[in-house]
C-alpha cells in the first residue's frame, strides 16, 4: 500500500528539471523555497504531455520554486486524497487550491 | 411477455436520450476524461432541467416527493442515463437525483425527520457501510464490526472498507454484529453521525476508477444512541439484503446503457474505417463481433426488464434481479472489450470513452455481489422450488 502522503524530496522547478519529466499522468506538489506547499495539482488525460506540460506551465507562470511528482493512473482520486491529507495535517487547503473549496472536500483522519 | 414500450415510455426515453446527447456529452468534452462530477453551476442547471422534465428524484417514492414513475420505466431511463463517458458510475452526473438511502424510508418518524428529509432536501448526505475487510459477499458471516449495548447507547468497534462517500457524508448507515451466535440474525443496522467521536475515515482506497474512490472506515468505541437503531435489533440483515436485491436492476440497466453506446460507436466506426481497401463493416470478423454484441445486449436487456416487471408487480424477483445483474455486467464487459478491438489502438486511448468503460465495467462484475454470488442466489431459488 502506497503512503498517503507525497513526501518525496523537493526538486528545484527549473526548465532542465521539467524537461526531464516523462509525459505521464499523475499528481504534483508545488512549493516555495522553504518547502511550504503552494498548490497541489494533477496532470490529467487532457494534458498534452502530462506532468511535463503541467510543470512547464507552472514554471512559465513563476508559480513556485520547487516541485515533486508522483506518476499514477488514479490521478483524480489521488489528487483528492492529497488535498484531504493536507487539510488533515494543516487545517486548510494550500493557497493555490482555494478554488477547490467550492465543492465539498472529504474528511480524512489518516492517523 | 411484451417488452414493447408504451407511447408514454417512448416519449420519456426519447426525452432522456436527447438530454444525454445534447446536455451531458458536450459538457463532458470539456472535462477530464476520468471526471465524475461537474462544476456546481453546471450541476444546478442540469438539475433544474430534470425537475422541469418531472424526472428529478427517480427512485424516491411519490409519497416522499419523487415522480410517480414505475420501475420498468425507471429501468428504461437508467439504460439511457449511462450512455456517456462517466455514465456507468455517474449517470448524467446525478442530474436525475438519486433515491437517497432507500433504507431510510423504513425509518421511524424521528429518524426520518433527522436524516431522510434532510437528504431529500439536499441538506445532508449519507453513506452505506456494509462491506468489511473480512468480506462483502457474505455479510451475514463477514460482519465483524460489533456493537455492544451500554445504557442508552451502543458502542461500535470495527472497520469497513470500499465505502463510497463516507468522507463527504454527514451520517452513515452501518451494519454491526450485536449477537455473535446468531449469524444473519445477529446483525443490527445503525445510523451514525459522521462527527461522532471514535468514527474515522482512515484512508482512500484507490481502484481502477480514478474519479471515484472508496474509503476505509474505523470505529473506535463510537457511541450511537439506541434511538439510531434502524429497524429492529438483530434484524439488520434483512435491511441490507433488500437493498442489495433492489439495487441490482438499475445496476444492470447502467451496464446495458454503456453496452448500447459502445455498440453504436463500433458500428459507426466500422462503417468508416477502411483496411486493405474496404471498410471494417464488410469483414466477417467484425460483423460477428457486432452480432455477438447485439446478442449480449438483447439478452441482458430482456432479463433486466423481466426482473423489473416482476418487481413492478410486487412479485418475488430476487433470482431475476441476480440473473439480470450477472448477464448485464458480464455481457456488457464483453461488448466493451469487442468495441475496443474494433477501434484498434484508438480504443485504448483516452480520446474515446471505451478505455474508461473497460476499467469500470470490470468492477461491475464484482460490485453489488460478484457473478458467483448471483449464481448462488439463483441456485437457491432453483433448488427450493419447482423448475419453471
Amino acid at each position: 500500500m502506497a503512503g498517503v502522503r507525497l513526501d518525496k524530496p523537493w526538486q528545484d522547478l527549473t526548465a532542465e528539471a521539467v524537461g526531464r519529466l516523462a509525459g505521464e499522468l499523475g499528481v504534483y506538489h508545488l512549493g516555495d523555497t522553504e518547502g511550504r506547499m503552494l498548490r497541489i495539482g494533477y496532470a490529467g488525460g487532457r494534458t498534452l504531455f502530462g506532468l511535463r506540460s503541467e510543470l512547464a506551465a507552472a514554471l512559465a507562470r513563476g508559480e513556485a520554486a520547487r516541485f515533486r511528482t508522483e506518476v499514477t493512473a488514479q490521478y483524480l482520486s489521488r489528487y483528492e486524497e492529497l488535498l484531504m491529507v493536507h487539510v488533515a495535517d494543516h487545517g486548510r487547503l494550500p493557497p493555490g487550491n482555494a478554488a477547490d473549496g467550492r465543492r465539498r472536500l472529504g474528511r480524512l483522519s489518516p492517523g | 411477455m411484451d417488452f414493447d414500450m408504451t407511447h408514454e415510455q417512448s416519449l420519456i426515453v426519447e426525452q432522456v436520450r436527447r438530454f444525454v446527447r445534447e446536455e451531458i456529452v458536450p459538457l463532458e468534452a470539456k472535462l477530464d476524461p476520468d471526471a465524475s462530477r461537474l462544476e456546481p453551476e453546471d450541476q444546478a442547471r442540469l438539475v433544474s432541467m430534470t425537475r422541469a422534465m418531472g424526472l428529478y428524484g427517480l427512485g424516491i417514492p411519490p409519497e416522499f416527493g419523487g415522480p410517480d414513475i414505475d420501475i420498468v420505466t425507471q429501468t428504461l431511463i437508467a439504460m439511457e442515463t449511462s450512455q456517456h463517458r462517466a455514465g456507468l458510475y455517474s449517470p448524467c452526473f446525478g442530474a436525475f437525483g438519486g433515491a437517497g438511502l432507500a433504507q431510510l424510508y423504513e425509518a421511524n418518524d424521528d429518524q426520518k425527520d433527522r436524516y431522510l428529509y434532510p437528504v431529500l432536501r439536499g441538506e445532508k448526505r449519507g453513506f452505506f457501510g456494509l462491506t468489511e475487510p473480512s468480506g462483502g459477499s457474505d455479510p451475514a458471516r463477514a460482519i465483524r464490526t460489533k456493537a455492544v449495548r451500554d445504557g442508552d447507547d451502543w458502542v461500535i468497534t470495527g472497520s469497513k472498507i470500499f465505502i463510497s462517500g463516507a468522507d463527504v457524508a454527514d451520517f452513515g448507515i452501518v451494519f454491526a454484529r450485536t449477537d455473535a451466535d446468531k449469524g444473519r440474525g445477529g446483525v443490527t443496522c445503525f445510523i451514525i453521525d459522521a462527527d461522532t467521536p471514535g468514527f474515522h475515515v482512515r484512508r482512500v482506497v484507490h481502484t481502477l476508477r480514478s474519479g471515484h474512490y472508496g474509503t476505509e472506515l474505523q470505529f473506535e468505541g463510537a457511541r450511537v444512541p439506541h434511538a439510531n437503531v434502524l429497524g429492529e435489533v438483530n434484524r439488520g440483515f434483512a435491511i441490507a439484503n433488500d437493498r442489495l436485491t433492489r439495487q441490482r436492476i438499475p445496476y444492470a440497466a447502467g451496464c446495458i446503457g454503456v453496452a448500447i453506446r459502445a455498440q453504436e460507436m463500433s458500428i459507426e466506426y466500422a462503417k468508416q474505417r477502411e483496411t486493405f481497401g474496404a471498410t471494417l463493416s464488410t469483414r466477417q470478423a467484425i460483423q460477428w463481433m457486432v452480432v455477438d454484441n447485439d446478442i449480449d445486449i438483447r439478452t441482458a436487456r430482456w432479463a433486466t426488464l423481466a426482473a423489473a416487471c416482476k418487481a413492478q408487480r410486487s412479485e418475488p424477483f430476487r433470482a431475476e434481479a441476480a440473473m439480470a445483474k450477472l448477464l448485464a455486467s458480464e455481457g456488457a464487459s464483453r461488448v466493451v472489450d469487442r468495441a475496443i478491438q474494433i477501434h484498434g489502438g484508438y480504443g485504448v486511448t483516452k480520446d474515446f470513452p471505451l478505455e474508461r468503460w473497460y476499467r469500470e465495467m470490470r468492477i461491475r462484475r464484482i460490485g453489488e455481489g460478484p457473478s458467483e454470488v448471483q449464481r448462488i442466489v439463483m441456485a437457491r431459488e432453483l433448488f427450493n422450488q419447482a423448475l419453471y
